[in-house]
């Protein structure tokens, strides 16, 4: 085994471990933090193939402001130290076969694509050049330009709409004469 | 011992490598085992210069500014000071609250170093002396900033204290809306330099700094990176009369030293990353043959940065939270969006045209600074007059 597979046999373990912990931990707050676990693991698995940039923005994005939001979110709910809920509601029974079900049948659907056994190529570019590339591709015509768009006017409207519930109410008649 | 001045930390690594392998072990390992030590090393250097240096020279400066003497007892011009206080908080009881989430409320202060010291990795101090040149350097940077967070909010929820977690709550606020800015801001040096690896950045600044190209910037940057650090004017979360001392209230002995620690080393990173990002790094006269030099020249640069840190730590009051919202959504992000904007399209005109491309930078920038200081001045006019109508009414009525 080379240190890089030794790295990635330990980072899946920590990862699949506190990605388990996510549903299983009964504290809200003791959860998001396990999810802040999972997605650095998911960070590291991005180093190891050599995604640098991938593997920076999942931290910048998924850490720095989904999981704070999510954490600010559930210090806003009521109870959230208590840990008294039930972890499961009376379907889980039906539930767990389900997702082992999805679970199985999507192994079996990944294994038949090409290249799912092949073993990963080390890259022949140089580091700096995979940067240019993912950022042409981005307004590239013939690359991403569109989704990039589309989600750029979706991120807008979300903003203006942030904005819009964030505007103090119009002055009422009353108010106005006042 | 010409080889060791023009060449020191090849040197340094050349003769790791032949003494290892002349043990035994393998290149490889050799390798790895360097870049440990040498990331044990740096720490070790940074955070001691941080945790003893910086905070006498904090309190003595701090002291003069205010017509006081500062620590003068400890060893010459109380120089040990630093070290007798960290005795001190050795030496302290280790307290932990009642009802305190024990793992969360340990793991912060370690977090709140890491995401400090972890931004030393890609900070280049002389030619070849960085930890490593990552390509996406400055994404790095905000990344790896933004555990600092995680870290605060997770001291102030898990000292089950209600002043710890209000000061968790503003820092949250204060912290991910700063970051707006500074990104932006740091959009401009990486169209200049054409990289966002640090390395590049500083080496494309060999016969212009950024901060010449860009001030805007530069202003941009720092500002949001003082806001980053939550020192005064912009320490909304430990405001000790508003808040007794926010996140960290709780914490006692070492555990309030290692949060102390990162503070004094997260203004000495953002000195650096100033220093380095738009005056040049290790840029200087002979540094490139010389790169000793390039660490005086590095060290120079952040010192005074620092030193400007620290004038406007000890000048400037505390503003209000809804200021500090303020300034940043109404001033800085608009400003810092405009200057991205105007320095594209003046830096590609520049380019086609043929102008130089500094006169054209500097004249946008100006242009920029122009209109932003006309529409401040309209913004203040109309506050004073809704401010004098108000006093108007109260008087009259």
């Amino acid at each position: 085994m080379t240190v890089v597979q030794i790295i990635f046999v330990i980072t899946a373990i920590v990862t699949f471990l506190a990605a388990i912990m996510v549903v299983a931990s009964p504290n809200l707050i003791h959860a998001a933090l396990w999810l802040v676990l999972t997605l650095a693991g998911v960070a590291v698995l991005f180093l190891l193939l050599e995604a640098a940039f991938l593997a920076v923005v999942q931290v910048a994005i998924y850490i720095g402001a989904i999981a704070i939001l999510v954490i600010f979110a559930v210090m806003l709910t009521r109870q959230v130290s208590t840990g008294l809920a039930s972890q499961v509601n009376r379907t889980w029974w039906l539930a767990a076969p389900a997702a082992v079900i999805l679970f199985a049948g999507l192994i079996v659907l990944f294994s038949q694509v090409a290249g799912f056994q092949a073993v990963a190529e080390p890259l022949v570019k140089e580091p700096a050049t995979l940067v240019v590339d993912l950022g042409r591709a981005l307004v590239d015509a013939q690359g991403y330009v569109l989704p990039f768009e589309v989600a750029s006017v979706l991120l807008l409207a979300a903003m203006i709409g942030a904005i819009v519930i964030a505007l103090p109410p119009a002055p009422t008649v009353e108010e106005k004469g006042a | 011992m010409d080889v060791f001045f023009r060449d020191p930390f090849g040197w340094v690594s050349r003769t790791w490598n032949d003494l290892l392998t002349g043990l035994g072990l393998s290149s490889e390992l050799a390798t790895l085992l360097l870049q440990l030590v040498g990331a044990v090393v740096l720490t070790g250097i940074v955070l001691t210069l941080s945790g003893v240096f910086l905070t006498w020279l904090d309190r003595k400066l701090s002291a003069r500014i205010q017509d006081r003497l500062g620590p003068n007892r400890v060893g010459p011009y109380g120089l040990l000071q630093s070290v007798a206080d960290a005795i001190k908080l050795v030496t302290k009881e280790d307290i932990t609250p009642d009802g305190a989430d024990k793992v969360v409320y340990n793991l912060a202060p370690l977090l709140a170093i890491m995401s400090v010291a972890g931004l030393w990795a890609v900070v280049p101090f002389a030619p070849q002396l960085i930890g490593t040149d990552l390509n996406v350097g400055l994404l790095y940077l905000v990344s790896i900033g933004s555990i600092g967070t995680l870290s605060i909010i997770m001291a102030g929820w898990a000292s089950n204290n209600k002043y710890a977690l209000l000061g968790a709550f503003r820092t949250v606020a204060q912290l991910v809306s700063y970051e707006v800015p500074m990104v932006l801001a740091l959009i401009i040096p990486t169209m200049l330099a054409g990289s966002m690896g640090m390395g590049d950045i500083v080496a494309r600044q060999r016969d212009v700094w950024f901060i010449v190209l860009a001030p805007l910037a530069g202003l941009v940057f720092f500002i949001s990176s003082l806001a980053e650090v939550g020192r005064t004017p912009f320490d909304l979360m430990e405001a000790e009369s508003e808040i007794v001392a926010g996140f960290n209230i709780e914490y006692s002995g070492m555990k309030f030293g290692m949060f102390y620690v990162a503070e004094f080393l997260h203004a000495f990173t953002i000195s650096a990353l100033t220093a380095t990002i738009f005056l040049g790094g290790w840029q200087g006269p002979g540094a490139a043959a010389f790169p000793l030099l390039g660490l005086v020249y590095f060290l120079i640069k952040t010192a005074t940065v620092y030193f400007i840190l620290t004038l406007i730590r000890f000048t400037l009051p505390r503003i209000r939270i809804d200021q500090m919202n303020d300034l940043n959504w109404k001033f800085l992000t608009p400003l810092a969006l405009a200057a991205v904007i105007v320095t594209a399209v003046a830096d590609k005109a520049a380019l086609e045209v043929g102008w130089s491309r500094t006169g054209a930078l500097l004249a946008a920038n100006g242009a920029v600074l122009l209109v932003t200081v006309l529409l401040l001045g309209r913004h203040a006019r109309s506050l004073r007059r809704r401010l004098e109508a108000r006093v108007v009414r109260a008087t009259g009525s």
